[in-house]
């Protein structure tokens, strides 16, 4: 019986039902989305770094796991690195802004190629050309770029040689000496991967590093992957939580708002209900049925726009971002919509409780 | 004098002042009243004597400021809020000017509503499918109140109040809002109700044909009971 008059209501007033519902469901979806990002972004860069083919990745002195900016190295560790035994491959690459928070990769292709097992061009080859630079598919995608497309960065014009399969490290490459020469930062390195003979020596091969390059992070590639976390990012937690605070704050007064005004058009109705003898905590039991199917709504929707944001990010920007559909993360999302919306319905529902039934049966 | 065990109604000495901030307004000064199980009784009155408030009071909708008020033996005057809404569910059933339908609810939920409140199982039992014929509205019960004529809503608003069995039905001008025709109808029924089930009925009015139709009429002024008619 309560569940019917509850169900009434909400069909009663259907349109702020469903825009409240919505609203409920754009802050689901905006944590949704947030952390699907942060997810994705993580765990694509995680890919695309195991992508390289390495074993064993070097960087600088107390530079963080995730830099946009270089923290060099001099090049020549390279030379030391080559002389531990077990080291098959080592190369370098300068990771450089482009503008924005873009990066540019320095590769030495030759190297780079017989440790990753080479590009898989899907257009166009390797560089020819003084000015030539690859992109990924996905770059190509988001910009538009074909192989003989302009692309300009550094003050200079760049030619689209090639465009590779998306997962290996980076999505715009160019000569590493180059990298080093337009940018002033000639026999410095931003990180040095190393292939071994054998990876099942993995570690002895870092303790031998770790002995020369005492301050040197040197992590196998499983563990920088695994490094590759929320936590781990620099402010991005408090990101999230600023960004759910915002949210919880936003359902918080939309549910405020839709309860109070239901419980100012149903004065009348509260005051029948008394009139029958409804308890105090069966009128606001009636808010708060609503509220409960109101954040549940919205919570179901938020998860199907998590899926459109996630397909708008693939089709407009696949270069920049990424996103995760992270189901873990529904219930959180789901429970935390329902708390800031029941906490929305606590004050219209104490009102409620306390109305007068005499003055409410006598209010137009 | 009575005790108040031979009566439904026994009020001594009601008093009720309204508090609006530093004024003051003495509804109630002073009602003495007896009403006898079965009767039917209609209550007239100029508008702010005092009609409306005397049956929040005996409903269980508003406290009394001083007085005695038993009803079925049990006194209201110094009750509880939560007991005063058991009095709502048990005792009383209210029909309103305004006929006080929940307007999302179609008219059997609207009574089922009532039953759900009370605590009793939702179904027509044999005594209240008859009552609901004696009404005239069976065949209009899964409407909702918009598509009911003012009439057929009182009719169901009636079938509410009583769908309980309470001791007392308290009607407020129930024929207020109704033509001529429809007034004659609700009458007739609150008339062959109290006949043919015994309910006892109090109805505030402001027309004399209608008061015709109770045993006896009371009539108030200023707060206070003027007379009491056979
Ligand atoms: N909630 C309230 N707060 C303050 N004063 C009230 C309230 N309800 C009624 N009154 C006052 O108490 C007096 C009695 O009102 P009441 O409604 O009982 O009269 P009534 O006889 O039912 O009148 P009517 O025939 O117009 O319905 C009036 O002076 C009225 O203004
Ligand atoms: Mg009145």
């Amino acid at each position: 019986m309560t569940n019917k008059l509850v169900i009434e209501n909400l069909k009663h007033r259907w349109v702020r039902t469903l825009l409240s519902a919505a609203a409920v469901g754009v802050q689901v979806t905006m944590i949704l989305t947030l952390v699907g990002i942060s997810f994705g972004m993580l765990d694509d860069l995680g890919r695309r770094s195991r992508g390289a083919g390495a074993d064993i990745l070097i960087r600088a002195p107390g530079s963080s796991i995730i830099s946009l900016s270089t923290a060099p190295m001099p090049e020549k560790i390279l030379d030391f690195l080559r002389t531990i035994p077990n080291v098959a491959i080592a190369t370098a690459t300068t990771v450089q802004p482009m503008g924005g928070t873009n990066t540019v990769t320095g590769i030495d292709l030759d190297a780079f190629s017989r440790m990753s097992g080479g590009f898989r061009y899907v257009k166009g080859g390797a560089f020819q050309k003084p000015d030539d630079i690859l992109i990924d598919e996905y770059w190509s995608r988001q910009y538009g770029l074909k192989v003989g497309s302009v692309m300009k960065f550094w003050n200079r014009e760049w030619n689209v040689c090639g465009i590779v399969e998306p997962g290996k490290l980076s999505r715009v490459f160019l000569p590493i000496r180059l990298a080093q020469e337009l940018t002033g930062n000639t026999g410095k390195i931003t990180s040095i991967f190393l292939k071994l003979q054998d990876p099942s020596q993995t570690a002895a091969t870092i303790a031998a590093i770790k002995q020369q390059l005492t301050d040197y992070q040197v992590f196998s590639i499983d563990e920088y992957v695994s490094l590759l976390s929320v936590d781990n990012v620099q402010g991005l937690k408090w990101f999230i939580y600023v960004v759910i605070g915002v949210a919880v704050i936003v359902g918080f007064l939309v549910v405020f708002l839709s309860m109070y005004t239901a419980v100012l058009e149903r004065t009348r109705e509260i005051g029948i209900l008394k009139s029958l003898g409804a308890t105090p905590g069966f009128i606001v039991g009636i808010l708060l049925r609503e509220t409960v199917i109101l954040a549940l709504t919205g919570s179901v929707v938020g998860i199907a726009l998590s899926f459109a944001t996630r397909w708008a990010i693939m089709n407009l920007v696949p270069g920049s971002l990424t996103q995760m559909i992270v189901p873990n993360w529904w219930p959180i999302a789901a429970g935390i919509s329902l708390i800031g919306s029941l906490a929305g319905a606590l004050y219209p529902g104490w009102k409620a409780a306390r109305q007068d039934a005499i003055e409410a049966l006598a209010y137009e | 004098m009575n005790n108040g065990k031979d009566h439904l109604i026994a009020v001594t000495g009601l008093k009720k002042i309204y508090r609006m901030g530093d004024v003051e307004v003495a509804a109630l000064r002073g009602v003495d009243l007896n009403i006898e199980r079965g009767e039917f009784v209609a209550i007239a009155g100029p508008s702010g004597s005092g009609k409306s408030t005397l049956f929040y009071i005996l409903g269980g909708l508003a406290s009394a400021t001083a007085g005695k008020v038993l009803i079925d033996g049990k006194d209201l005057a110094g009750m509880s809020d939560s007991e005063r809404t058991r009095v709502r569910r048990e005792l009383v059933g209210f029909v309103f000017q305004k006929y006080n339908l929940l307007p999302t609810l179609s008219a059997l939920d609207n009574i089922g509503m009532a039953q759900f409140i009370a605590g009793k199982p939702a179904g027509t039992e044999g005594w209240f499918r008859q009552a609901l014929d004696l009404l005239g509205v069976g065949h209009r019960l899964q409407h909702k109140p918009r598509s009911l004529s003012g009439g057929e809503q009182q009719r169901v608003a009636i079938a509410r109040a009583i769908v309980n069995q309470p001791a007392l039905l308290l009607a407020d001008e129930p024929t207020g809002n109704l033509d001529t025709e429809n007034s004659e109808i609700v009458l007739k029924l609150l008339r062959d109700l109290n006949q043919k089930t015994g309910q006892t009925i109090l109805m505030i009015t402001h027309n004399p044909e209608a008061a015709a139709y109770a045993h006896r009429t009371i009539h108030m002024r200023d707060g206070r009971i003027l007379e009491s008619g056979a």
